[in-house]
């Protein structure tokens, strides 16, 4: 009898703090459940066009961009292509904190679905489009390590015909050196210096196209359905969620707790589950790599760079390039600041954040509850009491943001 | 029965303190924001209207508005020099990009490009109007 009383009277209690928390599991408000609907994928915009890449959606185009994505042979030392460190059955990405190609990189590999709803690119933005990010990893050191005249003789040898009739006649490459280039090492940019005019334009159509190619190819990388969306399809639909697609309690709260408290939903919105926009979130240096301001460094790069949308390579007018036209340029939100990474699949992928500085979703929870002081500029986050419990739904909702 | 008193009012302890949390984080606007989207600049130079040129507003998205600028007593203002400027209130962050008046229009329109809001919630746009009536500012609020 007394049991009973007990049970009955905590059973009151739980009922009743749930709703003074706001957490009783199956009830969301209509502006919650517009916030879900918002972040489902049934939410994503059709495929953005890209007017820069006029090959943008060309199948042979994609075709051989998805051959040179997994070409060992575009390196300098015939062991790294994009694979190396986009690996197609690890969501494009490496499961390491800082990559390997021919060395080491300073960041995390970025993972690839959906990147080509991206207006920016890497971490910090530095690139305005996807093709003219492909360029970059081409010729750093550390990744392909090669060089933009050694890539232009290796399309003409190896798949003329596949790009002639994509891009038309190439040009006459025999005065070109085998190496040469304007970022490579003492002896191809010497080498660059002694090229024609021309001849570099040549060089640099042919290494602009192979961009294109290849973000021809990576714009078919398309997020994937997850339990989540199944969960905000039939919540949508006023049905009650079957089979893989119900949320168990937990998972319900984390979903609360993400567009509600933990206030997660401002930066990583969306069906992608990202601002496109770069915030400070206090994520700490890691010892030993060089000092990185990231958006800071990266406005200065993008606007420098001849293969920006307002570029000669660019097949679009300035009208296209309103995010580069309009960019900030200064200030100090753009010190440390990174792009928000999109969440799905993420609880698939540890390490997190830029340089792989967090290991578990676990320490990214403390991250963010306790919302560290930034090693330079202002962190944007601000701190959240999270329980045990709390921390634990929030992670659970994550994982249903994978599969 | 101890023990579930104790157990009780434990809990009701951490239920305050939740909803307590709760309140302060998730931030609404403010019930009595000023929507309007005509209204006088802050010394009272400039009648100023604001419109995007397209609608519904769409979170994410690069878009344009046009600012049309009159004196109080209704004339068009020529030759303004606009500085565009905002952010979340809220949140103390500035605007994602920097919108600019990228073309006069005619009789006081202006085209202000470039404006993107990331997030959800209450957004200012501000103006900053140099003309030969003088320097004003005029704030404009959203909410999206
Ligand atoms: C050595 C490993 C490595 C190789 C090889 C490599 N990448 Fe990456 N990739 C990275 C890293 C690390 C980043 C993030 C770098 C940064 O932000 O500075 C990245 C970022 C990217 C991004 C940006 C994604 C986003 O959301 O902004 C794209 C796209 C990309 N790589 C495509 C490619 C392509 C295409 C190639 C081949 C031409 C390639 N990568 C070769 C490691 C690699
Ligand atoms: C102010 C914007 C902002 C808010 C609020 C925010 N995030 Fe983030 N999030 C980011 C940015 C930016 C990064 C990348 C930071 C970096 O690498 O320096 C990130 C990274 C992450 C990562 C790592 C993903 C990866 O691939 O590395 C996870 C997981 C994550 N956030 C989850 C959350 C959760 C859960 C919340 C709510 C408790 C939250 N975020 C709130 C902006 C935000």
């Amino acid at each position: 009898m007394r049991a009973a009383s007990t049970r009955f009277r905590l059973g009151a209690f739980v009922a009743v703090s749930m709703l003074v928390t706001g957490c009783q599991p199956t009830e969301f408000s209509d502006a919650e459940k517009q916030t879900i609907a918002s972040l489902a994928l049934s939410a994503l915009p059709p495929l953005p066009d890209d007017p820069t890449n006029k090959v943008a959606n060309d199948p042979a185009a994609a075709a051989l961009g998805a051959t040179l994505f997994f070409d060992t042979r575009m390196s300098a030392n015939g062991a790294v292509s994009c694979s190396t460190c986009h690996l197609i059955d690890r969501q494009f990405q490496d499961d390491l904190p800082l990559a390997k190609g021919i060395g080491t990189t300073n960041r995390r590999t970025m993972p690839l679905a959906g990147v080509a709803w991206s207006p920016w690119f890497f971490w910090d933005g530095r690139r305005d489009s996807l093709w003219a990010q492909a360029l970059v990893p081409m010729e750093n050191p550390v990744e392909h390590g090669g060089n933009r005249a050694a890539f232009a003789h290796f399309i003409a040898a190896n798949f003329h015909d596949r790009y002639e009739r994509i891009f038309g006649p190439l040009p006459d490459l025999s005065g070109v050196p085998a190496n040469a280039g304007p970022l490579g090492d003492a002896a191809e940019k010497a080498a660059w210096d002694t090229m024609t005019d021309a001849q570099r334009g040549d060089v640099d159509r042919i290494f602009s196209n192979i961009g294109k190619m290849i973000a021809t190819f990576e714009r078919s990388i398309a997020p994937k359905e997850t339990r989540f969306d199944r969960f905000a399809a039939a919540l949508a639909a006023g049905k009650e969620p079957q089979g893989d697609a119900a949320f168990s309690n937990e998972e319900m709260l984390g979903l609360k707790l993400f567009i509600g408290k933990a206030n997660c939903v401002t930066c990583h919105n969306g069906a992608r589950f990202t601002d496109n926009h770069f915030h400070n979130t206090g994520v700490p240096v890691v010892a030993g790599l060089p000092e990185d301001l990231g958006r800071e460094t990266a406005v200065k790069e993008v606007a420098a760079d001849p293969f920006n949308c307002l570029g000669k390579f660019s097949d679009a007018g300035p009208a296209a390039c309103g995010e580069l036209r309009f960019m900030v340029t200064a200030g100090e939100a753009l010190t440390r600041a990174y792009k928000t990474p999109s969440l799905r699949g993420a609880a698939d992928r540890p390490p997190y954040m830029h340089a792989g500085q967090i290991e578990t979703l676990e320490a990214v929870l403390d991250h963010y509850a306790t919302a560290p002081a930034a090693p330079s500029g202002t962190s944007e986050v601000h701190p959240v009491t999270l329980s045990e419990r709390e921390r634990g739904a929030l992670i659970a909702f994550l994982r249903a943001l994978s599969g | 029965m101890k023990r579930t008193h104790w157990i009780l009012i434990a809990a009701a302890a951490v239920v305050v303190a939740i909803a307590a949390v709760a309140v302060h984080m998730m931030m609404a606007p403010p019930d009595d924001l000023d929507m309007a989207r005509s209204k006088l600049s802050e010394q009272k130079f400039y009648l100023a209207t604001v419109a995007p040129e397209q609608e519904p507003l769409r979170q994410g998205e690069l878009h344009a508005w046009v600012l049309t600028l009159a004196t109080p007593d209704n004339k068009p203002v020529e030759g303004a020099t606009i500085a565009v400027d905002g952010g979340m209130p809220q949140h103390g962050h500035g605007l994602p990009t920097s919108p600019q008046m990228t073309s006069y229009l005619g009789e006081g329109r202006y085209r202000i490009e470039g404006v993107k809001f990331n997030m959800a919630g209450w957004w200012e746009l501000k103006f900053a109007i140099s003309a030969p009536p003088g320097d004003d500012r005029v704030t404009f609020n959203l909410v999206l």
